[in-house]
């Protein structure tokens, strides 16, 4: 890891109307790190990723990226079409819902392939053939490249919208519950893949989650969000075996044993 | 066409002076910005959407006493369309000449087609188009569609070009196969076969869109590049039915397939009427 932050935020705040969503919160992520971010429902959990991914302007507070060149990029001030660009290159989103971040109409291999032919990938054999090696990666079988992802189960497609988000090998993912929503065997499954992919590709990471057992497979790093604000933060197995904060010290033994 | 039929009380072709205006400006505005949809008022016409109320309210926004209009419908002079517009345009625009003959025509309103007969400089083409938005089968929302026309974002049309060939083993849809204008927007060419798509690319004649129900227009200038949109390894390829046309012989027309009776009896006649007669004409004058 490096010494700069790849992505820092400072004093972010937010108001939905009476409701405080965001107040005064600061985080920092580092190269190749996956940092989580817990709470209950409402916590304000999913704002502050939409605000740090630049889809939700703050009222306040500052989001920098650290681009490859080393140089720092205000996020919210940087425009459309650059944070669109940026949103298809170097970062990506995976969202909980599949259908959020699929086409649910176009094969698998579109599917993968589109975010390819959109930073200006125009050969078909090539682009088919990264598709189907990335199906392979996230244990999708290469022979249904063709299929539609309505025809995918809920984990096949959740790995699907995995492949397709980093197959134009991203330094920054944004995840929002990527295992809600699925089995338990099928969640197990899905956030081994998870790590060994981030491992292997060495992304950046930060991810939204209300299941502290996921947080503590995936994440070095944690933060807990109550009533929009950053209630404590410091290395998972630190933050989950000595939990400082009164809610953390709830989160934390609400979790069933099994 | 007789004159005795002149409709009475319209302004000259149907229009008011003020929408022209505004269909003008809006022209201007497209042709500045080549394959870049303008919104226009669109009028009630007294056809039904469909039928080409785009196409029309160009064609009267542009049409002066001193030209000549040739109409043609899915590449035909004699089609119920193309004779009731061009009856329609001699009654409403006194000392307007009507034409068959692409090369005598100033102004070709057309429907599915473009002509076989090279155009030249000085003509105007007037396309009626159903749904000028390239993208609309891809992203319903229009704010979403507009918002990827101006951040050139096209990798999702592209993404429907995959799917062609996955599906069909071949780059593209017979007709209305989207092209990339000037470098800068992609453009529905209204529903022409695949097979016209490169008479659009660098056209001496001017080429202007309109679409009625859509309330859009747009125009491709003289001499503008028009490219299809494709793979390197999967390059555009026009289309055209693998035979000759049995009245007048062209082998390098686009055809239409004529079924002649219920026992799978079919021949292959040229879509554009004017090309085919023109060359019948010549064979027997030769012979």
């Amino acid at each position: 890891m490096t010494d700069d932050p790849i992505l820092s935020a400072r004093g972010l705040s937010l108001n939905f109307g009476a409701v405080r969503a965001l107040d005064d919160v600061s985080l920092d992520l580092w190269p190749g790190e996956v940092l989580a971010i817990v709470g209950e429902s409402g916590s304000g959990k999913s704002t502050l990723l939409r605000v740090l991914a630049g889809e939700v302007r703050p009222e306040a507070g500052q989001v920098l990226y650290r681009d490859p060149a080393g140089a720092a990029r205000d996020v919210h001030a940087m425009g459309e079409p650059a944070r669109r660009r940026l949103a298809r290159t170097e970062w990506g989103f995976v969202h909980q819902d599949a259908r959020d971040g699929l086409r649910m109409a176009v094969s698998a291999g579109g599917n993968v392939g589109e975010r390819l032919m959109a930073v200006g990938a125009r050969h078909y054999g090539a682009i088919r053939e990264e598709a189907a090696s990335w199906l392979e990666r996230v244990e999708i079988p290469r022979a249904r490249i063709d299929d539609a992802p309505r025809l995918f189960s809920g984990g096949m497609r959740q790995r699907l919208q995995i492949a397709r988000t980093l197959v134009t090998r991203p330094r920054l993912v944004f995840m929002d519950e990527p295992t809600g929503g699925l089995d338990v065997s099928v969640q197990a499954r899905l956030l081994d893949m998870i790590r060994a992919l981030v491992a292997d590709l060495g992304i950046a990471v930060i991810l939204v989650t209300h299941d502290i057992a996921a947080a503590r497979l995936l994440a070095h790093r944690l933060v807990v969000m109550r009533h929009g604000r950053a209630v404590e933060e410091g290395l998972t197995d630190r933050v989950l075996d000595d939990p400082r904060h009164p809610y953390t010290q709830l989160l934390v033994s609400s979790v069933l044993a099994a | 066409m007789s004159a005795a039929t002149n409709a009475v009380g319209y302004n000259f072709a149907y229009l008011d002076e003020a929408t022209k205006r505004m269909i003008r400006r809006a022209l201007l505005k497209a042709v500045a910005v080549p394959g870049h949809q303008v919104p226009f008022g669109s009028r009630e016409m007294p056809l039904p959407y469909g039928w080409g109320t785009g196409g029309i309210q160009v064609t009267a926004a542009v049409i002066g006493a001193e030209d000549t209009l040739k109409v043609i419908d899915q590449g035909a002079d004699d089609t119920t369309n193309a004779v009731s517009i061009r009856r329609f345009f001699a009654r409403v625009a006194p000392g307007l000449r009507t034409t068959e003959r692409t090369a005598e025509a100033t102004v070709i309103q057309t429907r599915h087609r473009i002509p076989e007969t090279p155009l030249r400089e000085g003509q105007i083409m007037v396309y009626q188009v159903p749904q000028p938005e390239p993208l609309f089968k891809l992203e319903p929302r229009r704010t979403e569609t507009r918002r990827l026309h101006a951040l050139g974002d096209y990798g999702l049309m592209q993404v429907k070009l995959y799917e062609d060939i996955a599906r069909h083993g071949r780059v593209g849809s017979s007709y209305d196969h989207p092209v990339m204008v000037g470098g800068r927007y992609l453009m529905s060419p209204s529903p022409i076969p695949a097979f016209d798509n490169p008479k659009m690319h660098m056209s001496p004649a001017l080429q202007l869109f309109g679409a009625g129900r859509e309330c859009r227009l747009y125009a491709v200038p003289p001499y503008t590049e028009v490219r299809s949109l494709d793979f390197e390894d999967h390059p555009f390829v026009p289309l055209r039915a693998d035979a000759a046309c049995t009245l007048c012989g062209a082998r390098d027309s686009y055809l239409d397939e004529v079924v002649t009776d219920d026992r799978g009896g079919r021949i292959f006649v040229c879509s554009d009427t004017d090309f085919c007669g023109a060359r019948q004409a010549m064979k027997e004058a030769a012979e």
